[in-house]
């Protein structure tokens, strides 16, 4: 996993305000270095900082991108002059017709099929390269259901860093074809995400995945630290405030937690009022094993087998889930499930209410949305942001039977009139 | 019943820095306790105080994940393999 030795050649200064790496379970401190899980307790290791002063026009003078928040991340300060696909500030949409139809007063989507390669996970690679070329790994890897695969493949090429990247060879043909696009190595496995995920854990404790930079495995601490950059986008986007209440898809759950700790930090430096905010998480019924370990009053997290069209969501073991539970139950929010035709259902939704195409994982959430809200547990008169975290153009597959032309006529009026359209 | 144990890069310094080693054990609680008898210490790094697996470990009999199985009581087949590994990878 780590080469013992490698944080000793660290340059001064390349993790930015990051000092150390800290268990989440037991508080244990590591050298900042290339390692994912304590020594003494195996828990998840998270990147500790000690910030300065981060002011809000420090912030709004940075670049249009995540690196504004640069201050707040583990990157060295001159981050944004490196070679990097520099992801983030997507929009965040004010809603009228889907606020309207779901009854909800002020609802927006934060719409992350705007970055790069049309998901959030540009967010998180661009803080793993920096880690990647601070340990001096040549080649970029990772697990993925697709995503990843095409973020990891596209950070990678821009870096002039080789990759490998590996998936369930089961992924949807858009999610296969946008990931190999970038020329990397793509390297289908049969099994499931949870398969392919034990694969590399395994690849990394090898001599053959030496020098390898596993996104998601050894550099996991500073990738996870990416998500932050959605909770800061939305606060400042809200005019320096907090949401009342947001809905966030779960896979691992990692992002989620990570939002939670973004709006904590910017209620710590002072940038925004200290205004109590609900956390709500969104599964897809073939696959919840977090929502099911929720409506059970259960803190842990049963393994499933996932079925679910959902598949950039499809963890069934989801690393984070334990502390998805925590923060839903101190932010007063709840975790709830869909199957997979209220999925279908949601992806068009939103589609025709605001004109955004969001893929199964956006489906899944904004499907939460409406259950949460029918169901009573989201209140529709707070100001709510629900999470659009992919481009539905890479999961075709999920619509294309129930979704297509109106009709199809000869190019006459006469025509048109019989297919009852005039 | 002799099974050979993946050990992760974390409790390699238990193994005198060895990935692969042998145990002995019908079931995943007895191959623990054998791995404990030849590296004292390694079996309170993979059991919490009440002796159940720790929550951030995933152990695999054979490519089966013992949480699907009967957990610590899963059979351990003679020539088998066991890994250990770190719960905390993957996703996001």
């Amino acid at each position: 996993m780590a080469t013992p030795t490698i944080s000793q050649t660290l340059v001064p200064g390349a993790f930015g305000p990051a000092v150390a790496l800290s268990c989440r379970e037991c508080g244990e401190r590591y050298e900042l270095g290339p390692k994912f899980a304590c020594e003494f307790c195996f828990g998840p290791l998270e990147v500790a900082y000690e910030f300065g002063t981060v002011t809000r026009e420090q912030i709004a003078a940075g670049p249009n991108n995540i690196w504004r928040y640069a201050p707040l991340l583990p990157v060295p300060a001159d981050v944004a002059s490196k070679p990097n696909l520099n992801p983030g500030f997507t929009k965040l949409v004010e809603t009228r017709n889907l606020g309207r139809e779901l009854g909800i007063k002020n609802l927006y989507v934060k719409d992350d099929s705007g970055n790069p390669t049309h998901s959030f996970k540009d967010r998180v690679v661009a803080i793993a390269v920096e880690a990647a070329r601070n340990f001096g790994f040549t080649t970029l890897s990772c697990s993925s259901t697709g995503n990843l695969a095409g973020a990891v493949g596209a950070a990678a090429a821009r870096a002039g860093l080789r990759s490998c990247v590996f998936i369930p060879s089961d992924l949807e043909a858009g999610k296969v074809v946008t990931a190999a696009a970038y020329g990397g190595e793509l390297v289908a496995i049969e099994g499931n995400y949870d398969e392919v995920n034990r694969f590399c854990s395994e690849l990394i404790g090898d001599p053959a995945g030496e020098g390898w930079g596993f996104v998601n495995v050894n550099l996991r601490p500073y990738y996870g630290e990416g998500s932050k950059t959605l909770a800061y986008e939305i606060a400042e986007q809200l005019g320096w405030r907090l949401p009342e209440q947001i809905v966030i898809p779960i896979a691992s759950g990692s992002q989620l937690t990570k939002i939670d700790k973004g709006f904590r930090e910017l209620i710590k430096l002072g940038l925004v009022e200290d205004t109590p905010y609900r956390v709500f998480g969104a599964q897809a019924e073939g696959c919840s094993p977090v929502s099911a370990a929720w409506k059970a009053g259960h803190d842990v997290i049963r393994p499933v087998k996932p079925d679910t069209i959902a598949k950039s969501l499809a963890i069934g073991n989801p690393a984070d889930g334990p502390y998805v539970l925590d923060v839903c139950k101190r932010t007063g929010g709840a975790v709830e499930d869909v199957d997979d035709v209220r999925v279908v259902e949601a992806i068009k939704l939103l589609a025709r209410t605001e004109g955004i195409f969001g893929e199964t994982a956006g489906g899944v959430t904004v499907g939460c949305l409406k259950k949460l809200v029918e169901t009573g547990q989201l209140d529709p008169a707070a100001s709510t942001v629900v999470l659009n975290t992919g481009d539905g153009l890479k999961t075709l597959d999920a619509i294309e039977a129930t979704t297509g032309a109106t009709a199809t006529i000869r190019p006459s009026l006469e025509s048109f009139r019989e297919a009852g359209l005039a | 019943m002799t099974v050979s144990v993946r050990i992760p890069t974390i409790l390699r310094t238990y193994t005198g820095g060895a990935a692969e080693v042998s145990a002995d054990g019908a079931t995943l609680a007895e191959v623990i306790e054998s791995l404990e008898k030849s590296y004292p210490g390694i079996a309170a790094r993979v059991l919490d105080d009440t002796g159940k697996l720790r929550r951030f470990v995933n152990v695999y009999v054979n490519d089966d994940d013992v949480r699907f199985a009967e957990g610590l009581a899963t059979a351990t087949p003679d020539g088998g393999n066991v890994s250990v590994i770190p719960a905390v990878a993957g996703g996001c």
